[in-house]
């Protein structure tokens, strides 16, 4: 009895060859160069960054020319995760922030380092810490993380129509 | 989960590509209907379950199709059968047990009143017809698995 098959093993895997369109081309090219490569809404000209799949959520019109943004950036809104869980590489408590680069409309989401994270706040100015250029791939994992660049915070009113 | 990107290339328009895999490694019990039926798969038998109104299922039911009741009464099948119908498979895909052309059928065995689905090795879609005749081949190294039967070969002198 105890020698049945009492469970089976059944992985399954789909292999996709993904293209990522023009639009999010520019973007993973630009982190291939250690550069934060946005895209403007030739409408309304709202800074994408990332750019998403190439259209404007406010317009609706394709996004047009590619704007460098960057490197600096503020915290606009962040997170302290005190959660362990399976697969965490990070020591808790950590810091996921929602960080507007200068020159960008849209915040993204990234890791904060090198403070205590009872430090963090919003307004926080902010830099990457880029991987060693060796180890760079078309990916925002090439930011290892976003440290604080020591500047003086940035007024809310800077960033109070992108929460 | 998994996935990942590593080879990446960039077309002539500008446009980035990459293999993407997207790969769940799940694993899962069984139940004791299911244990048994694999179980003797190993051991390359193949049981059913018996049905109130006296009808043999293989693969096993787990639960009476009419009633709803727990199945219970095994029965011995044959390791070969009948093909019920089938479907040509012309490029194989991984994780089949045939890598080269082969039918999918559904496979009534001799003593089940339902049919089995199993890969058919028939060589090419001109030599198999619904009515043939298989019988089962074995795995060198069973598993307990649906995989211990291999495939289902078309018997000699089989009737068309």
């Amino acid at each position: 009895m105890s020698d049945d098959v009492l469970r089976i093993r059944t992985p399954i895997s789909i292999k996709y060859q993904y293209s990522a369109g023009p639009r999010v081309s520019s973007h993973l090219l630009g982190l291939m160069d250690g550069r934060f490569v946005g895209k403007r809404c030739p409408v309304c000209e709202l800074v994408y960054m990332p750019p998403r799949n190439g259209t404007c959520a406010k317009c609706g019109a394709l996004l047009g020319e590619d704007v460098e943004v960057g490197q600096r950036g503020t915290i606009t809104t962040f997170c302290v995760v005190n959660v362990p869980f399976l697969g965490q590489t990070i020591k808790i408590p950590y810091v996921s922030a929602t960080i507007l680069l200068d020159g960008a409309d849209m915040g993204m989401q990234h890791l904060i380092q090198e403070v205590d994270a009872a430090d963090v706040r919003m307004g926080m100015r902010v830099e990457p810490v880029w991987r060693p250029r060796e180890e760079w791939q078309p990916s925002l994992e090439n930011v290892m993380h976003f440290r604080p660049t020591g500047e003086p915070d940035a007024p809310f009113d800077s960033y109070a129509g992108h929460l | 989960m998994s996935g990942g990107t590593s080879e990446y290339s960039i077309a002539a328009d500008g446009s980035f590509t990459a293999p993407l895999e997207l790969s769940y490694p799940y694993k899962r019990t069984v139940g004791p209907i299911l244990s048994r039926f694999l179980t003797g798969l190993r051991d390359q038998r193949i049981e059913g379950t018996k049905g109130s109104d006296g009808r043999v299922h293989v693969p096993p039911a787990e639960f009476d199709p009419i009633t709803g009741d727990h199945l219970t009464e095994w029965v011995d099948v044959a390791s070969t059968g009948t093909i019920v119908t089938w479907s040509w498979q012309p490029a194989p895909v991984e994780g089949n047990t045939l890598q080269h052309p082969f039918a999918w059928a559904l496979i009534s065995l001799d003593g089940a009143d339902t049919n089995l689905l199993h890969a058919v090795d028939a060589g090419s879609a001109d030599a198999i017809k619904t009515g043939m005749r298989v019988t089962a081949r074995w795995a060198a190294e069973p598993s307990g698995s649906i995989t211990d039967i291999v495939c289902f070969d078309l018997t000699s002198g089989s009737p068309a």
